[in-house]
């Protein structure tokens, strides 16, 4: 789950990161309001959940209340990358004399939190690093110690930072990290961390990425998702706990387990047809998941036809056949099904599914090839 | 011979009175699996099918019947917990069932356990399974038969229909071996691989892989410099978007690294039979 920049910078703001002056807007009057109450020149912000926003036109200067409130109209009205702009930040300039990068995230080789910098912020840091990959540093955290001052340390020298931005180097990396574990972040980025003409530090702009694993215990993050994030199939997989993504061919695909979902796209490619969906009822789901994902499928309007491929270990074939059979009454499916059950309780689960006009097919090949026949 | 476990594993199954803790119990005894403990805490005292004792601790368990290797099938929030307690209890092999386990707490656990020495299989993954021996976790029993391919995978159910081809063409697996689909986990691809090239039933090895991470290209480098054992291998998601996670927390393109074109061009150039598709696999292994 993403969160906004104005919300990633407030939680830096908790944990002792220095932001600029600002306020978050949902139209132009009040972003009006807010660059009079900030005085002096002002930068509105779209806030979408996609990389490139100034280059989209997203993010603009203005010098005066009234320009404020003329840009925050336009921005307000933009779709950017296929995401409306509901939202701007109106945040007081910047004097920058030095933009440098400063992030965190899981490093899945060493399985350690891992502190990127660059001296060569303002960008995005894939960009750095392939046009100037010298110029990244890393700095490995042992999870059981946490960052330590002399890491930060190592990384200040090595991207030779004057010495007088040491101690509020230091504080801004402690606060971003303490932010990156106290969110259960999988990143945390400040990019650009920028040196003013006055010689202070400030986040210019932050993002945040969070652990859908960790948000039980972080009820307040989670209700600052933003919906526009997913397509509403996909909110409405969340919530019954589906992991489902949506594609653009014709075959709907209903599997257990994310590696043979993406198996099952897979040979429906290979023989010629085009899945419209990864979906993963995940391990031991009921009758009720099952439903809920036909449901979520059948709604596809290119649908020609779907493939449920069960393998039971912790999935019960016999659960997803109620499910099939629960959906069938509950929501009207007209396209041809293809269903294979294989593993735990099959014989129960193809016995219940014997009297439903149903195409059945007994290996993974011979289930995809019928489901590409059927929906040609 | 086989490799992680055999029919002399004395195994403890934390979380048994939970719905899959006992639906799984019952299979892996029926498969002959010995099942020495249980754990749940409040629970202490209890028996399971009359023939597993269960304890409130593991450290209780341990002492009480010497089991030496546990497997874990508590919900998420409490699974850190439950590897941690099973690594402090002094078991040198655990194997976490439970998917959904947060990543920093994962991080820390992985260290944790790489202090005492212990081996950790998953989270998020099926477990392992010597045929004829032990069933330890979720892979159904039945679809495999004992034999000389050792399988190692990140994922669960296609785990089981390339056992279930393999069964088919009349071959067996020496043992199958599910590393699970988490970003950071126990035993790699590299770690099992070691240990099939140095078993002596293990003549060809099967892997099977997904995008995301670069594990299969180290594997691949792995495979190439210091396996003799030939390898087949079968990549899934190569239908996949970039920058989607595909179900399983590791399973993503990210800034587009990670993809099944790469992995699958590391794993040809390092001599390794890649399938099209997953029953394609035993046609591969004659």
């Amino acid at each position: 789950m993403k969160l906004h920049e104005y919300q990633s910078k407030a939680l830096f703001a908790r944990h002792g990161v220095p932001i600029p002056k600002g306020q978050v807007a949902s139209t132009a009057t009040e972003a009006r309001a807010i660059a009079q109450e900030l005085g002096g020149r002002v930068v509105v912000k779209s806030q979408v959940l996609v990389g490139g926003r100034g280059k989209a036109g997203g993010i603009k200067l203005a010098k005066s209340p009234e320009e404020a409130e003329a840009l925050a109209g336009q921005i307000l009205s933009m779709t950017i990358k296929g995401l409306p702009v509901r939202k701007v930040l109106v945040d007081e300039a910047a004097d920058i004399r030095k933009e440098i990068y400063l992030g965190i995230t899981n490093d899945r080789s060493t399985r350690r939190p891992v502190i990127i910098c660059s001296s060569e912020g303002g960008v995005e840091i894939e960009e750095v690093a392939r046009t100037n990959p010298d110029a990244i540093v890393r700095e490995y955290v042992d999870p059981l110690i946490g960052l330590r001052d002399y890491n930060v340390r190592n990384i200040a020298l090595a991207i030779n930072l004057d010495r007088e931005h040491w101690k509020a180097f230091s504080a801004i990396a402690m606060g971003l990290y303490q932010t990156y574990v106290d969110t259960d972040a999988t990143l945390a980025e400040i990019n650009p961390l920028v040196i003013n003409g006055d010689g202070r530090m400030v986040a210019l702009d932050g993002k945040i990425d969070l652990d859908d694993n960790a948000l039980f215990r972080h009820g307040d993050l989670a209700e600052m998702r933003d919906l526009d994030e997913e397509s509403p199939p996909e909110t409405e997989a969340r919530k019954y706990g589906l992991s489902y993504v949506k594609l653009d061919g014709e075959i709907g695909c209903l599997v257990n387990g994310a590696g043979l979902a993406m198996g099952t796209m897979d040979i429906v490619k290979h023989f010629g047809g085009e899945p419209a969906n990864f979906l993963d009822i995940g391990g031991g789901a009921g009758a009720d998941k099952v439903t809920a994902a036909l449901r979520i499928i059948v709604a596809e309007p290119r649908l020609k036809a779907i493939l449920i491929n069960i393998f039971g270990g912790i999935t019960r074939c016999d659960e997803v056949a109620r499910g099939v059979i629960q959906a069938m009454k509950e929501v009207g499916i007209t396209v041809p099904m293809v269903v294979r059950l294989v593993g735990t309780n099959e014989e129960e689960g193809r016995r219940l599914l014997a009297d439903a006009q149903m195409i059945t097919a007994t290996s993974l090949a011979d289930a995809a090839q019928k489901a590409v026949a059927a929906a040609k | 011979m086989s490799i992680l476990v055999n029919k002399d594993t004395r195994l403890l199954v934390q979380g048994i009175t939970g719905r899959e803790g006992l639906f799984h119990t019952k299979q892996m005894l029926a498969y002959g699996t010995k099942v020495v403990a249980g754990v749940t805490p409040g629970k202490g005292g209890e028996w399971v099918e009359e023939k597993v004792p269960v304890f409130d601790t593991v450290k209780a368990a341990v002492e009480s019947t010497g089991a030496n290797c546990s497997v874990i099938y508590v919900p998420a929030k409490l699974a850190p917990d439950a590897m941690l307690e099973a690594a402090d209890a002094g078991v040198p092999f655990v194997v976490c069932i439970t998917e959904g386990v947060a990543v920093q707490d994962m991080m820390k656990v992985r260290a944790y356990l790489d202090l005492k020495g212990v081996k950790l299989l998953g989270p998020n993954c099926p477990g392992l399974l010597t045929p004829g021996e032990a069933k330890v976790g979720i892979i159904p029993g039945h679809i495999a038969r004992a034999g000389n391919v050792g399988v190692v995978s990140r994922s669960g159910t296609l785990t089981y229909e390339v056992l279930n081809a393999l069964t088919q063409h009349g071959m067996g697996a020496s043992t199958c071996v599910g590393i699970g689909g988490d970003p950071v986990k126990g035993l790699n691809y590299i770690d099992v691989l070691q240990l099939f090239q140095a078993d002596s039933q293990t003549e060809k090895v099967v892997m099977i892989g997904e995008i995301g991470g670069t594990d299969e290209e180290r594997a691949a480098e792995y495979i190439a410099t210091r396996m003799t054992k030939p390898v087949v291998s079968f990549i899934a998601g190569q239908t996949a978007p970039p920058g989607r996670r595909m179900g399983h927390a590791g399973a993503i393109i990210e800034s587009g690294a990670g993809t099944a074109a790469e992995k699958i061009k590391a794993l040809k150039a390092a001599n390794v039979k890649v399938a099209s598709h997953p029953e394609e696999i035993p046609d591969l292994l004659k």
